[in-house]
């Protein structure tokens, strides 16, 4: 088996598989962490919110972004919600 | 000094409190608890390490103090023994005492002010009190947590660990009594286990760096990838006595930056392997 192993590691591409993990693991743990600053209520007010849309226009959870941001005195509630393409163009 | 009065007097006492955590299962939280608790004893500290896996105790046996267990830590908390009945002491060294967790399945057992008045009666007469943390974020996670000075999190460089990592550290920075009272937070230690330099140099494993970088912790120590943690607790024996194996030697170095000194991190570099080793393996 390691004779053939030696062989192996010479096709294997440059670019291993440790990057993509860094990558997707900075994205979600950056969420998260933004998440953890937020009230607990928030994450059923964007399925509601999800849900309402959803009845006219086709979109995923990920797609709605929900967020309260502090500003001074106030607190703002930031909503973004990404429609597909096509809805655009209609 | 008063009894109990560990967590109320604002006085600091000379006890630490250290959790080992994780968040994930099976990336070593016990194997460090072992080997931290008997290196920091082997270096003339008194040290206790506790069990918290309520139900599914296994640092006994890890310690090789299974067949000694007589009470164990609910036991102490239901008033059903005394806590100097339950702690076994260590046959190899005997500035170390194991609280074994109990095997019933009764979770509830641990109550915050049960765990609080065995630290505080420990804190009287140990250096360290080591709390092995279960894995999970259910109650004995963050009881074992609750009530720490430092924490050291476990983490594999691996997705799903380094993920929940940063979940418990999370918790460490918002659920602890020291959290909870504004007090200074918990000091908190990365330790990345089962690293392999190989693979990491091949691109397929996360850099001690990369590990770093996302967790944004201070490290403690790198433990490599290593036969010798299996054979260590097939015998029962910490892995830090194992003097000739690159993880006991590594745990060593920890346990020299736990008590402040400082030391160049070992075995994270790929040795270059010979021809025949590569070509016959090993």
């Amino acid at each position: 088996m390691a004779l053939f192993d030696i062989f192996k590691d010479r096709d294997r591409q440059p670019e291993g598989t440790a990057s993509a993990a860094k990558e997707r693991l900075k994205v979600i743990v950056a969420h998260e962490r933004r998440q953890r600053q937020q009230p607990d209520y928030l994450a059923a007010m964007q399925r509601d919110i999800l849900q309402v849309v959803r009845k006219y226009i086709p979109i995923d959870y990920d797609d709605v972004n929900i967020q309260i941001e502090q500003e001074g005195q106030v607190s703002v509630l930031e909503l973004n919600v990404t429609l597909p393409n096509e809805v655009i163009e209609r | 000094m008063d009894r109990f009065n560990r967590f109320n007097s604002g006085e600091t006492t000379l006890t630490r409190i250290i959790v080992v955590t994780s968040g994930k299962g099976g990336v070593g939280k016990t194997t460090t608890s072992a080997a931290l608790s008997m290196g920091l004893a082997r270096a003339g500290h008194k040290t206790v390490v506790i069990d918290f896996d309520i139900g599914l105790r296994n640092l006994d046996i890890i310690m090789d103090c299974e067949r000694r267990v007589v009470f164990d830590f609910v036991n102490v908390i239901q008033g059903d023994a005394r806590l100097n009945q339950a702690l076994i002491r260590d046959k190899r060294c005997e500035l170390l005492s194991i609280l074994p967790a109990s095997q019933t399945r009764d979770k509830e057992a641990l109550t915050r002010e049960g765990v609080q008045a065995i630290l505080e009666e420990l804190s009287q007469d140990h250096e360290y009190i080591i709390c092995d943390s279960p894995a999970g974020i259910e109650g004995g996670a963050m009881m074992a947590m609750y009530f720490a000075d430092e924490a050291i999190v476990v983490t594999n460089p691996e997705v799903s660990s380094v993920r929940d990592s940063d979940r418990i550290i999370g918790l460490l920075q918002s659920k602890s009594r020291r959290a909870e009272n504004n007090e200074p937070p918990i000091r908190e230690h990365l330790l990345v286990t089962r690293y392999d330099p190989e693979r990491v140099g091949r691109g397929d494993m996360l850099s001690i760096e990369d590990v770093e970088e996302i967790l944004a912790s201070p490290l403690i120590g790198v433990i490599p990838e290593s036969e010798s943690v299996l054979r260590a607790s097939n015998q029962g024996i910490p892995v830090i006595l194992d003097e000739d194996s690159r993880a006991g030697q590594a745990y060593v170095d920890v346990v020299a930056r736990l008590t402040g000194e400082e030391r160049p991190l070992r075995f994270t570099e790929l040795e270059r392997k010979g021809i025949l080793q590569r070509m016959f393996g090993g």
